[in-house]
């Protein structure tokens, strides 16, 4: 499914999040949204997810302006993981993961055998064995991250929004998902923060800064040692590999 | 693991009319289980020895209705605290969240005061409207975006403060009024005066109140654990809010006419219940109406019999029971 935000504006009491963006997510490819803290990441990817609406400009889904389509189609195929504050009622991993599954089903007809099992496999692959029946309270930050993704995936959608899904994750389990999503037929958006790892697993950057697109292109066009002193503020040295990608250090301030 | 398939559903039911009858046959005039069953077959039209007039008056008139409406009101606060805290991620929300119970307290000391009567049927109708006038207060407090939980449960807060402080002014200033044992009725809740017509009427307006929430069970889950994922799961934050705290209001207000401000059970039954079954309000529901069927019927039988024939009222005692029975919920709840 492509994903497409047509001139996006957001505006908070006459301050603007967003001027104008305009992002293309074509079918099966993954798009890293880069840029400073308070560049507008978050508000882009909640506008295209459709938690905000966006004071003008639209979103498209296939061509289709999202808010025409009803909400249960674009959840069966769009999946999204925000960054949010952990729920104080006692829910289990289970509980959780099944959320994933209500799109999927009339909204009366109960939770199957079935679905509890596939929620029990999605906890296996996210290598949370077991997990079941533990109390969400009683995850570390990354291991509730890590379910809160398994949840994505088990809605078996066709678009990931992803907002900053590595922050909590150790490097091994940061490699896992970035390979997972770049591996995977389904369109991505994802927030990041890394510029070494979005180099080398995205397909495109979109880089931002004070709510504008600064450049968009991929990583070898957009990750220029000018753009990221620029935008970052710091020193960089990027030099392209064998595989056309960027490979960017930071260097210390002198 | 929690109890799985309608199990634990065949039990509670269970439980929940073994209660009744024994609450029936507990009172001032000792009666036995037999004898309740009996009562209770006549009147079925079973073909059984006629019960004295005594019994079954005791039985039909007065303990049966009376127990009947404990299950009723415990059943749907019970339900109403559940989805309330739900809605609002909030651990403790209770049924009297949106202001319902200082309304319904004023209501109905405004209808001793105006002199609308003194009758059971006027105070739960002032009560009633009270409780309504006071969500309104809130809905108007909350102003336009009032589906969002954090300004409902302030705006809640405030009414109820509001209308408590109305009453306990009219209270203070009608020498009257003061010694009047209905005022006490409202402010801490008794099922003594239940009658046929609330039974029938908070029978129906439960099952109503009931059935929405547990149709809307998937949004509720998805709710307690977090509006954005709500939202991307399909469900409009706006109207499943607007529907449900309109719901709960609308419950809370009947219940609160029918038997005054009960307090405790919207608050510790959902938690109890979701010790026993899970959190997935699909099965917390039912278990919630269970549980809390099966806790204030229990606790309108200890505050009729402890001190007979002095009667306590039973928001006291659910009180004093309540609090012990939080304190060891709280303790089993994992550390966040």
């Amino acid at each position: 499914m492509r994903v497409t935000g047509e001139h996006l504006t957001v505006a908070v009491r006459g301050r603007r999040l967003l001027s104008g963006v305009d992002l293309v997510a074509e079918p099966g490819s993954t798009v890293g949204l880069l840029g400073p803290n308070g560049s507008g990441k978050s508000t882009l990817l909640r506008t295209l997810a459709g938690l905000r609406d966006p004071t003008g400009g639209q979103v498209r889904l296939d061509g289709a302006d999202r808010r025409t389509l009803p909400r249960r189609t674009v959840a069966r195929r769009v999946a999204v993981v925000t960054q949010q504050t952990p729920a104080d009622l006692d829910l289990t991993v289970r509980d959780v993961l099944l959320l994933a599954r209500i799109p999927h089903r009339s909204r009366l007809a109960p939770v199957t055998t079935a679905d509890v099992e596939g929620a029990d496999r999605a906890a296996e692959r996210a290598g949370l064995p077991g997990y079941g029946d533990r109390a969400w309270s009683s995850l570390s930050g990354g291991e509730r991250q890590r379910v809160d993704l398994a949840r994505a995936f088990l809605q078996d959608p066709d678009v990931l929004l992803l907002d900053e899904p590595t922050n909590h994750l150790d490097v091994r389990h940061q490699l896992d998902l970035l390979e997972q999503l770049a591996s995977s037929p389904v369109t991505v958006v994802v927030a990041l923060h890394g510029l070494d790892l979005a180099a080398q697993y995205c397909d495109r950057i979109v880089l931002l800064a004070r709510g504008e697109i600064v450049a968009a292109g991929t990583p070898a066009e957009v990750l220029t040692p000018e753009r990221i002193a620029a935008v970052f503020e710091v020193r960089a040295e990027v030099t392209i590999g064998a595989d056309g990608r960027p490979d960017i250090r930071i260097r210390r301030p002198s | 693991m929690t109890p799985r398939g309608p199990a634990w559903l065949v039990g509670g039911a269970c439980v929940l009319a073994g209660s009744l009858a024994g609450a029936i046959a507990l009172g001032v005039a000792e009666l036995s289980v037999g004898q309740v069953l009996r009562v209770l077959s006549a009147r079925a039209g079973l073909p059984v020895a006629p019960p004295t007039l005594l019994t079954d008056s005791i039985v039909w008139d007065l303990r049966l209705p009376r127990v009947l409406l404990a299950a009723l009101v415990g059943a749907g606060l019970a339900v109403c605290g559940a989805v309330l805290q739900a809605l609002t991620r909030n651990p403790l929300a209770d049924p009297y969240l949106l202001g319902i119970s200082g309304g319904a307290s004023t209501g109905a000391v405004a209808v001793l005061v105006l002199g609308w009567g003194t009758g059971a049927a006027a105070l739960s109708l002032g009560a009633f409207a009270g409780a309504i006038v006071a969500f309104g207060a809130t809905l108007l407090l909350a102003g336009a975006r009032w589906t969002q939980p954090g300004r409902i449960v302030l705006a809640g807060v405030a009414a109820g403060q509001l209308f408590s402080a109305v009453t306990s002014l009219v209270v203070v200033s009608q020498a009257t009024l003061q010694n009047t044992r209905s005022i006490t009725f409202w402010l801490l809740g008794s099922l003594a005066v239940a009658s046929w017509p609330t039974v029938a009427l908070c029978a129906g307006v439960g099952a109503a109140g009931l059935l929405v929430c547990w149709a809307s069970a998937p949004a509720l889950d998805a709710f307690s654990y977090g509006a954005d994922v709500a939202q991307t799961l399909g469900f409009h934050p706006g109207r499943v809010r607007a529907l449900l705290f309109t719901t709960t209001a609308l419950l809370a207000a009947v219940l609160v006419a029918s038997s005054g401000a009960i307090g405790f059970v919207g608050l510790l039954v959902p938690h109890a219940a979701r010790f026993l079954v899970g959190s997935r309000h699909r099965r917390l529901l039912p278990a919630s109406a269970l549980t809390g069927a099966v806790f204030l019927v229990w606790a309108d039988t200890a505050a009729r019999t402890a001190f007979a024939p002095q009667e306590v009222p039973v928001g006291v005692v659910t009180a004093l029971v309540g609090v012990p029975a939080f304190a060891l919920v709280l303790r089993r709840r994992p550390a966040t």
